[in-house]
């Protein structure tokens, strides 16, 4: 058979899908360097405020967690000093006052299998903190208490090169919320703006008239966005962990995946937007109606444990709340992929549930 | 073979909330030879650009047929838009790009050979700017590169929506002959233009489009002929006498103001000869029927821009 009828039955020249791609790839990424604004709002804007937070946090906080035992606690036994100083105290209600005086970070309550942690509200960074820390002694215990029961099947474990101390600093805390935000900004706000820009310039329109396919350009637009996602947090960790002293974890790696699924998510909500508004300051007005309610619910500046009930409640709507935990467990607690994979599935939920919404309501005539 | 293009009955009415129906196209036909230079001329709002896209494939009609080249427009085929070439009423860019990334991208998109987007940048003029940002171009050399990316893919069939639009009178000539190149290479050219010299200049044959609906379709020279409107010759008053101005009309519609004289004739070549050997030349104008009274005459009102 000859190529021609093999291109006459596909009715498609070899040509377009083949060198399409990463002419689009080049022509959009070189587009997103040469645009400051971009490069500002997904760059620096994170790291800026990595230095206004770690500053504003970083003189109030311990380095190591003074926690509480109320009454017995079983798994603080396995406390590292160096992370924890533990005092005893005998009712939750005098643990609470010591707290409210600024004297502790955090309050422990062990009850059978559960472990109840009271973080301090008084300082809010440093009970976070112990909060987290407590989180991942529970964790450490799970795994030894699993690896003793079933022997033979092996048990992911981590080991943290702690270079100083040991101890969780406020940048540990606050890091992945930055970044989780970051990327959150990044995917909204470009896809709203990018779907404003297409229905003014009808980019989309002309190169729906060229042999190449829609898919191939909506595939390489989304591939620049993942590139940037991915460029964006090599670029945050690095300088969280060379300039402010952010102990990465060897799971670290793991934020890839993290954020490309995030990044699905918040590119579906941009594209939403950017179908509803018509204009840029519309698009940009939109988008942070969105992003930041998300935010403020999703624990990444404020610790959920701390906040209100309703918030708490709320949190479970924002996917930035998952993304936070999530980079927050693999990326600071060392904790293995496999223990965030709630947080992972709950992503992809809504990157997939969105992702249909911004389907459904993609309106192809406009652009 | 097929014509280049066969248009039957179209119809499109768009929705708005506040703006009510509004019937852009309302049942228009036309066919355009291979090699022809057809022109859509009309109004603000007369649904050129409706029309064109319909065709084009990117809006999908109410009701009625298109073919392109021999093929349905709907749904996209990339064997298809391969062969045409499209400039859009707004020039789209890849924003940031530099005029020759631009142009190099769309090279591939449309699988050119090496160098041509270089041969197209020439061709426009644009080669000194190749290195100037799309945004920074003047709108003048946004629509030449603009075009030169309709013409990177070699197509068969060009679609320009008001090409020369903000053009100063000098470069919409250059463009001019730019089209004129590119239709005598053998390529179909549609053009949309609110224009009446730019129609007459350029086109084989004219619809004239106006609400929706397209009134008539013929050459320039055609329906001008059609019209058979009389040819204006006016002079300075004073020049003749009021017999000898009667003597001339012979008949025919003349006016005489306070200060000039409009004759309306239909043997311009004798009232000439006539003026010229009475020496009554001075402030002489001769204005032929054109496109304009054309308009007017097919739509019953007139022209205005
Ligand atoms: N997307 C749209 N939604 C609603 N109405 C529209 C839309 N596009 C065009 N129209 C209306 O349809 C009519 C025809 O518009 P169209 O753009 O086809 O005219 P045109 O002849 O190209 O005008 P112009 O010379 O100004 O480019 C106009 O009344 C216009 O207001
Ligand atoms: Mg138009």
């Amino acid at each position: 058979m000859s190529l021609d009828t093999a291109e006459a039955r596909t009715g498609r020249p070899r040509i377009s899908a083949s060198r399409a791609y990463p002419a689009l790839v080049r022509a959009l990424g070189r587009g997103w360097l040469r645009d400051r604004s971009q490069v500002f709002f997904t760059i620096l804007l994170p790291l800026m405020f990595m230095v206004l937070l770690a500053s504003v946090f970083g003189s109030t906080a311990n380095t190591v967690s003074r926690v509480i035992a109320v009454g017995d606690v079983a798994v603080l036994d396995e406390a590292d000093p160096d992370t924890f100083t533990v005092t005893e105290a005998a009712g939750l209600d005098e643990a609470l006052a010591v707290m409210r005086a600024g004297d502790a970070d955090a309050a422990v309550v062990q009850d059978g299998d559960t472990v109840r942690i009271y973080p301090s509200s008084t300082n809010s960074t440093s009970g976070a903190i112990a909060a987290g820390n407590l989180s991942a002694l529970v964790d450490d215990v799970n795994v030894e208490v699993l690896a003793e029961a079933a022997p033979s099947e092996p048990v992911l474990t981590t080991e943290v090169e702690e270079a100083e101390g040991g101890a969780m600093r406020p940048i540990q805390y606050l890091a992945p919320g930055i970044l989780a935000w970051g990327i959150a900004i990044a995917g909204v706000f470009g896809a709203a703006g990018t779907m404003v820009d297409w229905k003014r310039d009808k980019l989309l329109r002309r190169l729906r008239l060229t042999p190449a396919s829609v898919k191939t350009f909506l595939g390489a637009k989304v591939s620049v966005n993942l590139a940037v996602a991915v460029v964006q947090t090599a670029v945050f960790l690095a300088v969280a962990a060379l300039a402010f002293g952010l102990e990465l974890s060897a799971w670290t790696w793991f934020a890839v995946p993290l954020v490309v699924l995030g990044t699905f998510a918040f590119l579906a909500i941009g594209v939403v937007i950017g179908g509803i508004a018509q204009t840029s300051p519309a698009a940009a007005g939109l988008s942070n109606l969105v992003t930041m309610p998300m935010a403020f619910v999703s624990g990444a500046f404020y610790p959920l444990a701390l906040s209100p009930e309703w918030v708490q409640w709320l949190s479970y709507l924002s996917p930035m709340r998952y993304l936070n935990e999530a980079l927050q467990a693999v990326v600071v607690y060392g904790s293995p992929p496999s223990s965030v994979l709630p947080q992972v599935g709950m992503l992809a939920a809504f990157a997939v549930a969105i992702g249909l919404v911004s389907w459904k309501t993609f309106k192809f005539d406009e652009l | 073979m097929d014509a280049a293009i066969e248009v039957a009955d179209l119809r499109k009415t768009y929705r708005g909330r506040r703006t009510g129906e509004v019937r852009a196209v309302d049942g228009v036909s036309f066919r355009v030879e291979r090699g022809e230079f057809f022109g859509i001329l009309g109004p603000n709002g007369a649904g050129k650009t409706t029309t064109l896209e319909i065709v084009e494939g990117l809006r999908k009609p109410d009701s009625g047929t298109v073919r392109l080249l021999g093929r349905s427009p709907w749904p996209h085929s990339p064997e298809l838009t391969g062969r045409l070439g499209v400039q859009l009423q707004a020039s789209s860019f890849f924003e940031f790009l530099t005029a020759k990334e631009q142009i190099e991208t769309f090279a591939e998109l449309y699988g050119a050979a090496k160098g041509r987007g270089d041969e197209m940048l020439d061709l426009v003029g644009l080669t000194e700017h190749a290195d100037v940002r799309c945004e920074k171009l003047s709108g003048g050399q946004q629509q030449r590169l603009s075009l030169a990316c309709a013409l990177v893919g070699d197509p068969e069939l060009v679609f320009l929506d008001e090409p020369t639009a903000a053009l100063d009178p000098q470069a919409r000539r250059n463009l001019w002959d730019l089209m004129r190149a590119i239709n005598a290479e053998g390529r179909t050219v549609v053009l949309t233009t609110h224009y009446m010299e730019e129609a007459e200049a350029l086109c084989d044959r004219v619809a004239i489009m106006d609400a929706g609906k397209i009134k008539a379709v013929d050459s320039p020279a055609g329906f001008v002929r059609a019209l058979d409107a009389p040819t204006r010759v006016t002079i300075a008053a004073g020049q003749l006498s009021e017999e000898r101005v009667k003597e001339l009309a012979s008949g025919e519609s003349v006016t005489a103001g306070e200060t000039q004289v409009v004759f309306e004739t239909r043997d311009p070549r004798k009232l000439l000869t006539a003026l010229a050997s009475d020496g009554a030349l001075e402030d002489l104008s001769v204005r032929t029927a054109n496109l304009e009274d054309v308009f007017l005459h097919v739509t019953g009102r007139e022209w205005r821009e």
